[in-house]
């Protein structure tokens, strides 16, 4: 329990505990509006359109804002100072070395993929998932209010990829993590000497395989099996669904390809938290 | 005696000197109101009239603008901080600890720009969580939501290069942490799959990024530079893109 109240009071730490609050407390007012447009109707032109002088409505509104937050800011520069630790020592590790906080979902992923995946491929795939979501999603209604009803799909993607792939996965770094990245409950005592025992084997061993050329063969179909779920669904589908066809073939390939691999984080998780699986596929180049 | 005042301020105010300095009077008009936005070099960036759900801060959370001012209390603190910091292994260390030790509010001055660099992170965060809630990179802001995406990337690169700068324990190993993983890069980390031959740790992407093979003093200059010159540019070329093209695509979003 020490090690949890030290590193929550960390003042470095002070940033997570504001998430904490801000997300959900941003995520409710959101839902109210969105549910008062799903049940009232989308806000009507003349209602968007209605438009007020930026001077003095705007400005008076910027500047109140900028006020509060300065002030929370002082308040806060004045209570809690920054951490200064002992002068850099190549020589002296500590145990857990972590990352800032922001990136700490990225260093958590390195527990379940290797670091060219976690550190390298999959940040690189957010980046571009990011950028590319404008592109890929061709819904033109709920533009410019909050709702639910209208794109349901986009909303929980998102919430979901935002929310527990990045927000909790940082909170688990940094709140959780131990000597050796090891997992501490917050009532557990941090043990720089706890024997983890190694248990984890690749996929293709619980399948019974032992040569390495059929693992590396078995994990290339599993991997490929994975993502052509996507086409398959699109041959399957593409006839009757009106949606695949005006998606058309090109976005649905980004979109399968970006939804399946965020998706495989979270199976990977699962499979190694509850089945002990270490790798999927295990090839002489790299592994996954 | 208030007849004798008032002429008094309207030959002020007349005067060539005032009417060279101000262009427009206080008179509580449309006109002026347009007056006030356009011929200030500081709020020309608001368009004269906005739609009114864009005030309400239920709608747009006023994350955007919070990102803007975190990013100028940075901007002034740093170059404060600037004046007291040599970016080298012997003497960095020792300048955080005589600015909060000796520095007339020194401590003062370096808690608020690191919170306020956290805090930026926070609201660029929500910024972005809010713009996808009200749909508002459709169309015709896809660019802007793809310049969005930069800015919050150079956000977390502004916020890392300057973890390395007190050099204390706390900075050096965030860091070796953080940028350990370019080791595996494929192709272009020593480490990484696929890597050919004459990659080693000496000339990859890591070495690149650290001007060296562990963090060191190059790295620390290195960090410096990328920190208080290089990325605050490029943000602020950005932030000018980004915020040219809310005005351009149709304004605070709205349906358009």
């Amino acid at each position: 329990m020490e090690h949890f109240l030290a590193l929550v009071t960390k003042p470095d730490n002070v940033p997570i505990l504001a998430i904490l609050f801000l997300i959900p407390y941003f995520m409710w007012l959101s839902y109210r509006q969105a549910r008062q447009t799903d049940i009232t109707g989308v806000p009507s032109d003349a209602e968007l359109n209605d438009k007020v002088y930026v001077w003095p409505y705007l400005c008076r509104n910027e500047f109140i804002c900028a006020i509060i937050v300065m002030l929370v800011l002082g308040v806060w520069s004045i209570m809690i100072d920054a951490p200064l630790e002992e002068p850099s020592d190549p020589t002296k590790t500590p145990n857990p070395s972590k990352a800032p906080w922001y990136f700490l979902a990225l260093q958590e992923m390195l527990v379940y993929f290797d670091p060219w995946i976690a550190g390298v491929v999959l940040p690189g795939l957010i980046i571009a998932g990011l950028i590319a979501i404008p592109y890929i999603d061709i819904n033109p209604k709920g533009k410019g209010y909050y709702t639910i009803k209208e794109r349901p799909f986009a909303l929980a993607v998102f919430s979901f990829g935002f929310i527990v792939l990045w927000i909790v996965l940082m909170i688990v770094g940094t709140f959780l993590r131990g000597p050796g990245w090891n997992f501490f409950a917050p009532w557990e005592y941090w043990d720089p000497h706890l024997v983890v025992p190694l248990t984890n084997v690749n996929l293709s061993y619980l399948f019974g395989i032992r040569s390495e050329t059929t693992a590396n063969f078995f994990g290339f179909v599993v991997v490929a099996g994975y993502f052509s779920v996507g086409p398959i669904f699109y041959l399957w589908k593409r006839n009757s669904s009106r949606f695949l066809q005006e998606l058309g073939l090109v976005r649905y390939i980004v979109v399968s390809f970006l939804f399946l691999t965020m998706m495989a984080l979270p199976i990977k998780m699962i499979l190694r938290i509850f089945f002990n699986v270490k790798y999927i596929w295990v090839s002489p180049w790299f592994n996954i | 005696m208030n007849e004798e005042r008032k002429g008094l301020k309207e030959k002020i105010t007349n005067s060539d000197i005032w009417r060279s300095i101000f262009r427009h009077g206080y008179e509580d008009t449309g006109r002026r109101y347009t007056l006030q936005i356009l011929q200030n070099v500081w709020l020309h960036l608001h368009p004269p009239r906005v739609s009114r759900h864009a005030l309400n801060f239920r709608f747009t959370w006023c994350m955007g603008g919070i990102t803007f001012l975190m990013f100028l209390v940075t901007a002034v603190t740093g170059v404060l901080l600037m004046f007291y910091y040599r970016p080298t292994a012997e003497y960095a260390f020792r300048d955080v600890q005589y600015l909060e030790f000796d520095i007339p509010f020194g401590m003062l001055l370096r808690n608020m720009h690191r919170w306020a660099a956290h805090g930026m992170v926070i609201s660029v965060m929500l910024h972005m969580f809010r713009v996808f809630l009200t749909g508002s990179y459709k169309k015709p802001r896809e660019f802007n939501w793809a310049v969005g995406v930069i800015l919050l990337l150079v956000t977390f690169f502004l916020s890392f290069t300057g973890y390395l700068l007190p050099w204390d324990q706390l900075a050096f190993w965030a860091v070796t942490v953080g940028t350990n993983m370019a080791r595996a890069t494929p192709v272009l980390g020593h480490e990484g799959p696929f890597a050919p031959q004459d990659i080693t740790q000496s000339n990859d992407v890591r070495f690149a990024l650290l001007a060296g093979t562990i963090v060191g003093p190059s790295t620390l200059l290195r960090f410096y530079i990328l920190h208080c010159v290089a990325v605050p540019l490029l943000a602020s070329v950005l932030m000018a893109l980004h915020f040219w093209r809310v005005r351009k695509d149709g304004g605070i979003s709205g349906p358009l």
